[in-house]
């Protein structure tokens, strides 16, 4: 139960809270037994083999298991210590968290209407607020530069890793408080990778930070804390530099962490 | 920089909530309807024909005497020959249609390549959506003399024209739908039995036939119902007389006819009121069966893979 | 060896016959009905004319237009889609978008289903008891429409159904993470993205609505007006039934008149389907995503 211990020691500050966790598919078992709490400003990873249930944690953070047939999860989850089972209105929560899926989806509207989106369903009407918006969320993402010219173009036909990018930009125009990336470099080239690294530890001050990836290094280089999910249970969490260092319980964690896996 | 006021609770239900709940209910309501318009023409048609099968009519009479005397005075209520033009039609449009439209569906799936197949669904398309009182027409005024001059008889409105004309009515339908359950067959299925050296009538024959056995069905099935049911065409081609039938030639009339020719002529309430409206309960019986029928059937293909 | 080539060369012979039987029974199909539309075209044409259309039908129907009948039936089918797209469409963002995999929802698909499936004369029956009769609209525009738009109603929701299904789930679920509501999201990505394909729709269920007759000839529809409806609560001449009528009931009716109203009549239907079919080829190439 060092786990629950861990959580303890954040809950304080934490942003998040998971207690007895799992989630289910139907009567498929996608990840059970996670305790873990996320701190407010700092950037938690979590890694593992594909089929780990890291996407399924991811989703049910925002609550997509409430549409999604047959997904449901157990436990408790709390953000900002409401309990998110009990949040009447739903909708409201998923405004307050961006997310950036493994695959790349522009809406079929144009890049400017994609980014602009989410500022007006929170009710931004003035033209120069939501231009402001869009360029200040497409800069961050790298994407200004490519799409300055374009902003009408349809967002749902940009290249593989433009779209990538334009998902990051829209999650960032919803000004979250907490934001889920899914391996969000999956489509993206190694240089505009790092970039957006490096944005992500300038957003660390203004939210807080969940990243699913598969690639331990990019682990190591910006998070502060991480978890190892392997086979629907989460096996470990820790801090990310005492983790890689070796001080860890149990000995899968380091063999995947230093690349020695199956 | 956040815009969001923290005075009211976090998870405060706003308009956008309100509204959207609002259309989920509208929707469900609408989505509901479907099924209380289906309940209201079975309440609605047994409403005002039950007086009648409950009181007036023996249903022995009913099914079994070719009388249909509803203007005599005294009234006769007999539909086994209105039955009996109803299925003699729709048998004969079968004969027709049935083969003609699996040949036809046969060939658009499995021969037919790229835009000749476009070109002729885009034409079957477009015979399905002539309207049946043009159909009946055709049957009066072009069908009728050429039956009369090829055979050498008296009148050409009879089960024959009835019959050509449903068939070429419902074939369009029928195929379009074989053509559907053909198309569903897997192509990998195809595609392992020409591997093996299968010609394409030998794959059709032995994979794709009995892969679509249970769509085909339904496209038969469906196409029963719609012959079954078919007003106008039949009312104007089949010559509109109350017999048993003899031969192909014979006069007959359809159970949908004697209600459309009839209903306007009867006082609301009246015993020939009720017994069109008893008609009309049959019919739904009947369709519904057979729709019910097909739906399982085709059911019965996903159940299985 | 021999034997083998043999056996390709009858194989070979029975493809090309197989080939050859299914395509003449395809074409039994199609050209009996082109030589019989050429029949109508031969000998309505010649009647059809710009007073054909604009004109009253005079002399116990025997001369004259088609005019109040033309009008009669654009406002059958204009009510009638006032009243089935809205339902329709409704009904079928309930199926796409919200119903559960459920028995009720399994009922609803069978009630549409049979819904299609219903005689139109039965169809007309309904007409009269509910429209005509309990709810008091008497024979009238409103009551005949209402019957048509029942009868219409599974085209709407199936075709509107079917282009909502194909606009791809991670639209919805990208646009339910920014915080839109399922309406929302309805409104803002799935509805403008599916709006061509429903609109395909309404256009076929308006060629199937032009051409129905046994549903309005008890609701609404008169055999005879030489004047047009003031309201919808006036009875109307609809083409269809206006077919119907100069053909089997008015004696002496000259042999071009029905041919020229049947061709007419066609020709809408065929040409509301024909903008159809090209309006889907157009959308099937334009992609969006």
């Amino acid at each position: 139960m060092v786990a629950a211990v861990l959580a303890e020691s954040v809950a304080g500050d934490a942003k998040i809270v998971v207690k007895k966790f799992s989630v289910h598919y139907g009567a498929y078992t996608a990840l059970s037994g996670v305790n873990l709490a996320v701190a407010r400003n700092e950037i938690f990873s979590i890694v593992g083999p594909a089929n780990a249930g890291k996407t399924s944690f991811l989703r049910v953070l925002n609550r997509m298991d409430a549409l999604t047939s047959g997904m449901r999860y157990e436990g408790t989850v709390r953000f900002d210590g409401h309990d998110i089972r009990k949040w009447r209105n739903l909708y409201a929560l998923r405004r307050r968290i961006g997310v950036v899926f493994p695959l790349p989806v522009g809406l079929p509207l144009s890049v400017f209407d994609n980014v602009a989106m989410a500022p007006r369903l929170r009710g931004v009407r003035h033209r120069d607020e939501l231009e402001e918006i869009v360029e200040r969320c497409l800069r961050r993402a790298a994407l200004w530069g490519e799409v300055k010219d374009r902003l009408t173009a349809l967002g749902s036909l940009l290249s593989g890793g433009q779209q990538q990018r334009l998902t990051i930009a829209r999650a960032l125009s919803q000004d979250p408080e907490l934001l889920l990336l899914d391996e969000f470099s999956i489509a993206i080239d190694p240089v505009t990778t790092m970039k957006i690294e490096d944005v992500l530890l300038e957003l660390k001050k203004e939210m807080t930070i969940i990243m699913v990836t598969n690639l331990v290094q990019q682990a190591r280089r910006i998070s502060d804390r991480m978890a190892f999910f392997h086979k629907g249970r989460c096996v470990e969490v820790g801090e990310t530099a005492a983790m890689f260092d070796g001080d860890v319980r149990d000995e899968q964690t380091l063999d995947y962490l230093r690349g020695r896996f199956g | 920089m956040r815009s969001t006021t923290q005075t009211q609770a976090p998870d405060a239900r706003g308009v956008a909530w309100y509204l959207d709940k609002a259309m989920a209910y509208l929707v469900f309501g609408a989505g509901v309807s479907a099924i209380l318009l289906i309940v209201g023409i079975f309440v609605f048609i047994t409403k005002e024909g039950v007086g009648f099968v409950w009181d007036t009519v023996d249903l022995g009479q009913f099914f079994g005497s070719p009388a249909w005397r509803p203007t005599s005075d005294t009234p006769q209520y007999g539909a086994l020959a209105l039955i009996a033009g109803t299925a003699s039609v729709t048998g004969l449009a079968m004969l027709i249609a049935v083969p003609f439209s699996l040949g036809a569906a046969i060939y658009i799936a499995e021969f037919a390549g790229g835009t000749q197949r476009e070109a002729l669904k885009i034409l079957i398309e477009l015979l399905a959506a002539i309207p049946s009182v043009v159909w009946g027409f055709i049957g009066l005024s072009v069908l009728n003399p050429l039956i009369i001059e090829w055979f050498d008889v008296p009148v050409g409105l009879g089960i024959l024209n009835a019959g050509v004309i449903l068939g070429l009515m419902a074939a369009p339908i029928m195929t379009t739908i074989a053509e559907d359950a053909l198309r569903a067959v897997p192509d990998g299925y195809r595609e392992a039995a020409e591997a093996m050296g299968a010609t394409r009538w030998q794959v059709t024959w032995r994979v794709v036939l009995p892969g679509a056995k249970n769509g085909l069905t339904a496209a038969i099935l469906l196409g029963v119902g719609r012959g079954f049911g078919e007003t106008m065409a039949v009312l104007m081609a089949s010559g509109h007389a109350v017999q048993l039938p003899d031969g192909v030639f014979d006069s007959v009339r359809a159970l949908t006819a004697t209600i459309a020719a009839e209903l306007g002529e009867t006082a609301v309430g009246s015993d020939h009121y009720q017994a069109l409206f008893t008609l009309g309960i049959l019919l739904f019986v009947v369709t519904f069966a057979i729709n019910l029928t097909a739906d399982l059937v085709v059911r019965g293909i996903s159940n299985k893979d | 060896m021999f034997q083998a080539t043999a056996l390709n060369r009858r194989n070979a012979r029975i493809e090309t016959g197989m080939r050859v039987a299914y395509l003449g029974m395809t074409l039994m199909l199609i050209v009996p009905v082109l030589l019989v539309l050429g029949v109508l075209i031969d000998k309505g044409a010649p009647a059809l004319s710009w007073e054909f259309l604009t004109e009253v039908p005079l002399k116990g129907m025997t001369e004259g237009g088609i005019f109040p009948a033309l009008m009669g039936t654009v406002a059958l089918v204009l009510v009638a889609l006032l009243a089935s797209v809205p339902v329709g469409v409704a009904a079928a963002i309930y199926l796409s978008e919200y119903a559960p995999n459920t028995w009720l929802t399994r009922l609803v698909n069978l009630a549409i289903i049979n819904l299609a499936g219903v005689p139109s004369i039965v169809h007309a029956l309904f007409g009269v008891g509910a429209f005509v009769m309990f709810f008091g609209f008497g024979t009238s525009i409103l009551a005949a429409s209402l019957t048509l738009a029942v009868m219409t109603l599974p085209v709407v929701i199936v075709s509107t159904r079917e282009s909502l299904r194909a606009v791809p789930q991670e639209f919805r679920e990208a646009c339910w993470t920014l915080g839109a509501t399922r309406w929302q999201t309805i409104w803002r990505i799935v509805l403008p993205n599916a709006i061509s394909g429903i609109l395909t729709g309404v256009i076929l269920e308006v060629s199937r609505t032009v051409g129905e007759t046994a549903p309005i000839m008890f609701t609404g529809a008169a055999f005879f007006l030489p004047f047009l409806p003031q309201s919808v609560f006036d009875q109307t001449m609809a083409m269809s039934l206006h077919l119907f009528v100069i053909s089997t009931q008015v004696p002496d009716v000259p042999e071009a008149l029905p041919y020229a109203v049947a061709l007419a009549l066609i020709a809408v239907v065929l040409v509301m389907n024909a903008a159809s079919i090209a309006f889907r080829v157009v959308l099937r190439r334009r992609k969006k995503w």
